[in-house]
């Protein structure tokens, strides 16, 4: 270095060092608006819900007196609601992705198929509403019931079912399907028996990822209209005679957790923000467990892996 | 061969299947395998039959809301008054509520996803990045609800603190915890794109003297431009779509305003509300929630081709 | 003038050598260096004190202790992992990028006598004062004027005369000048892998380093590219002290003046670079620059 000496060079550094450790500082703080938020929502509603948080809670239905009410409809609606979602999502979800990763041939029709994909991960769920209101609940006649709010949630993440499939089928090294192919499996067999096993753990990471998404989508479920206000539950899908199973909750009103929490948070009273404030805190639960079991999926299998 | 290998003798002492026996056999897989194919097609295909249901029953609806409301009243009149007894569609105020949020919005997502992304990326030991990632995507999987609940109760109870004849209700608030609620999906999209630049270009400037700082921003940042322009454009399409926040905190009147202190509603919150009512289907009313999430549809469907254009204009070949 | 003589004169005996093939090889390589001889009693730029690296648990080098000589191309030769790219990438502390990595010894840069590994000395410090070039060229997705400045630029210059001032000379230098002058401002990216290697050397050149490393820089690049850089090398001896890593044996009896003869993490053998190819002291590097193991 014939024109700078060693002290100007460390000056130099100085200066761009000081310059870096203002920003890992603002990339701390950054960090901790994010960690602030969550721990202040959490602790928020824990603290004003906490003592809504009883058994009772869980067994009531709403009410017009604040201390009465409960999310036994909210809670049984989601589930069931969740039910229809993953038994619509699941299926076509995997059966598109391993169809768009092991079978589509290069053509115009698969490339408005992924094209599609992409784009409609990028739509507002409030839109998915207005198709179900439009299609589900008046064109097919299925009025605002658990069946029309569970496709809905259906359609809606499954461009994330179908990423989640794909990626992990990706993930498949070439040569385990080369394998297969070698001793003579047709293309079925070879997707029956290594593709979907193998992608397995990534798909059940995308479907709960998916499905802890659904169970807090509010907007669309309003949108077909679904009832804020629920003092009856659905008839069990399990019958009592044969077949054992019964059908009729799928036509059933319902209301579904984040609805009831939106119904209370809109009301004036302190009571019923109470109210919301539980059954948030209980919405956020039930979304960091399924949160954290994908996550544990994840980093347990990605160790595990080695092909 | 049959002294040697007593498992192909027990093989070829089978009867032998004769040639229209294997034809058959073969026949039946090729069957079976070509039905298989067309059910994963038609799965596939499902995503597609989606997107034409949606623009159908947008432009259906909407085309009979534009029988009843001229496009071009729809489009400049500065009320929205659907229930007024003489009521006037002017999209204006929802699409001023909307763009103020989602300006808000982005004015929070945007620095602090940046920075969360570039720290994490370039900055953050391993360890950290392995408890910072999967927090995030907690963040990112809270309903948007108790986003919506929080906004109401804890932010704007505090910037009322701030600016004392700050109302209930207003963009701000929900603005803010919206762009919180975003950061998850710009930090995450962004960081993928700056791992994504080859660890050469890292070493080529570290090489050179550069602090990370000066790599971060003068080297992965520009190479990783065009990812992180996508997940820029992700956080306004989420912005401008995003529905349960603004309902619950911004108010529910629209509001031809673009003052971020004012109660306004947006878009997607009109929508809900008019689905919380209980409006007659085939009524005025009813087609004009179709015709608003027609225009929020064609928000979104642009900045999608925004995305694909700069995708294609700032890939970079390192 | 001279080197670019006995460069022709090199290259000429090493494509005598590769068409005569293996056992002529040495007689061919000996022929090529009558002419590059190097001088007696060059100053030492940076020496190397039993130096030892570790990868985690693993010791990749052994007590390494070698010169480098002050502008003179020093060669480091071997086996692949004998651990040749690691040494080198040692000079300008690479090794600080990934964790687990240790460093026992020293390496001092004279006439400071800096030690280049003390956990004191900042590792930019050290990057400032030393250049690297790549095996595949890595120039930053900018234009080539920017790739040029960039080192003036984390250094704080702002005056633009200076900065296209020093940004023509390191082109000039680098003899990529003529071929982008009217282009600085396309993306680098666009240049042929021999230019944006060469943009690469600019790139270090602009900041006047004392010491400028190569890493196998030819590793990627087609043979009329690799005779453009290896040119280059010769002519850059009178400005700064190179050091260069090569898989080539007829690479490094072109450029070098020294060459080091690296085994399993140990300095089989360091000598003039005529020396070892004519006359290698030690069996071991026979062998290997004869062909007969490697």
């Amino acid at each position: 270095m014939k024109s700078e000496d060693i002290p100007s060079i460390r000056k130099i550094i100085r200066r761009n060092k000081r310059l870096e450790l203002f920003f890992a500082v603002a990339g701390f703080l950054a960090l901790l608006v994010g960690v602030l938020t969550f721990v202040a929502l959490f602790a928020q509603m824990a603290w004003s819900g906490w003592e809504r948080i009883t058994p009772d809670f869980f067994t009531n239905f709403p009410s017009r007196r604040a201390g009465q009410a409960g999310i036994l409809s909210a809670w049984v609606g989601s589930l069931l609601v969740m039910l229809v979602t993953a038994l619509s999502a699941v299926p076509l979800g995997v059966a598109a992705g391993i169809y768009l990763e092991e079978y589509a041939p290069k053509n115009l029709f698969t490339d408005i198929i992924e094209i599609n994909v992409t784009n409609l991960a990028g739509v507002p769920s409030i839109v998915y509403g207005l198709l179900a209101l439009g299609v589900f609940v008046y064109t097919f006649g299925f009025g605002q019931s658990i069946l029309s709010a569970g496709l809905t949630l259906g359609l809606l993440i499954l461009p994330v079912v179908i990423v989640a499939t794909r990626e992990a089928i990706r993930s498949i090294p070439l040569h385990i399907r080369e394998a297969a192919y070698g001793l003579g499996a047709t293309r079925w067999q070879v997707t029956r028996d290594h593709i979907v096993p193998y992608s397995l753990p990534g798909i059940l990471t995308g479907v709960i990822i998916g499905m802890s998404r659904a169970i807090g989508e509010t907007a669309p479920i309003i949108t077909i209209g679904a009832l804020t206000f629920i003092a009856f539950l659905p008839e069990s899908p399990i019958g009592p005679e044969f077949p054992w199973v019964n059908f009729e909750w799928l036509k059933s009103g319902f209301t579904v957790m984040p609805i009831q929490m939106f119904n209370w948070t809109s009301r004036p009273e302190e009571a019923f923000q109470q109210n919301a404030a539980a059954a948030g805190f209980i919405l956020v639960l039930m979304t960091l467990a399924m949160n954290a079991v994908s996550i544990w999926i994840r980093y347990h299998v990605r160790k595990d892996i080695k092909w | 061969m049959r002294e040697t290998n007593s498992g192909a003798a027990a093989l070829m002492s089978q009867p032998p299947l004769t040639v229209s026996d294997r034809l058959a056999r073969k026949a039946l897989r090729n069957f079976k395998e070509r039905v298989i194919e067309l059910l994963l097609l038609g799965a596939a295909s499902v995503s597609v039959l989606t997107t034409v249901g949606i623009i159908w029953v947008l432009v259906s609806e909407s085309f009979n809301f534009f029988s009843n409301v001229s496009i071009w009243s729809f489009l400049t009149d500065t009320m929205w008054t659907p229930l007024f007894a003489e009521p006037r569609y002017g999209i204006l105020p929802l699409l001023a509520g909307t763009l103020t949020t989602s300006m808000v919005a982005l004015v929070v997502a945007i620095p602090l996803g940046t920075t969360i992304a570039i720290y994490l990326s370039e900055f953050a030991r391993p360890a950290v990045r392995e408890v910072v990632k999967p927090f995030l995507e907690l963040l990112g999987g809270i309903p948007t609800i108790v986003y919506g609940y929080f906004a109401l109760m804890v932010v704007i109870p505090l910037l009322q603190l701030l600016i004392p004849d700050l109302s209930g209700f207003n963009m701000l608030g929900a603005g803010i915890v919206m762009g919180i609620a975003i950061i998850p999906y710009v930090s995450s999209l962004a960081e993928d794109a700056m791992r994504a630049v080859p660890m050469s270009m890292r070493e080529g400037s570290y090489a050179m003297g550069a602090t990370k700082l000066q790599t971060a921003f003068r080297v992965i940042f520009p190479a990783a431009l065009s990812g992180i322009l996508s997940a820029y454009i992700l956080g306004i399409s989420r912005a401008v779509g995003e529905t349960m926040i603004v309902a619950v905190a911004a108010g529910m009147q629209p509001n031809f305003t673009v003052n971020p202190l004012e109660p306004a509603q947006t878009i997607s919150a009109y929508i809900v509300q008019v689905a919380l009512g209980d409006l007659p289907h085939g009524s005025i009313g009813y087609q004009s929630i179709f015709a608003a999430g027609l225009s929020l549809m064609l928000m979104t469907l642009a900045l999608n081709l925004v995305g694909h254009v700069v995708r294609r204009r700032f890939r970079e070949a390192y | 003038m001279v080197s670019s003589v006995t460069m022709r004169m090199s290259n000429q005996g090493a494509a005598e050598a590769a068409s005569q093939g293996g056992s002529a090889a040495d007689q061919g390589v000996g022929d090529a260096f009558s002419g590059v001889r190097p001088d007696k009693g060059v100053a030492v730029k940076a020496s190397v004190e039993n130096f030892s690296f570790y990868y985690g648990d693993f010791k990749a080098l052994k007590s390494i202790s070698m010169p480098v000589h002050e502008k003179r191309v020093t060669a480091l030769i071997g086996p692949s992992g004998c651990g040749k790219s690691t040494l080198l990438r040692t000079f300008n502390r690479m090794h600080d990028l990934y964790p687990g990595n240790r460093y026992e010894g020293t390496i001092r840069l004279h006439p400071d006598n800096t030690n280049l590994l003390d956990p004191a000395v900042d590792p930019i410090e050290v990057r400032m004062r030393i250049g690297m070039v790549f095996q595949k060229p890595n120039p930053f997705p900018k234009s080539i004027y920017e790739n040029v400045a960039y080192g003036l630029r984390i250094r704080g210059e702002r005056n633009r005369s200076v900065i296209d001032d020093r940004v023509k000379e390191a082109l000039r230098g680098a003899a990529l000048w003529s071929e982008v002058e009217h282009r600085l401002h396309d993306p680098a990216t666009a240049l042929s892998g021999g230019q944006q290697q060469r943009l690469c050397i600019a790139r270090c050149l602009a900041t006047e380093p004392e010491v400028l490393l190569f890493d196998e820089p030819t590793s990627a690049l087609d043979p009329i590219a690799t005779a453009s850089i290896e040119e280059l090398v010769h002519e850059l001896r009178d400005k700064v002290t190179i050091l260069i890593v090569t898989h080539n044996m007829q690479q490094a009896a072109r450029v070098s003046d020294y060459t080091a003869y690296m085994y399993l993490g140990e300095l089989m053998e360091f000598g003039e670079t005529n020396q070892i190819f004519v006359n290698p002291k030690r069996k071991e590097t026979e062998d290997y620059i004869t062909g007969r193991f490697g």
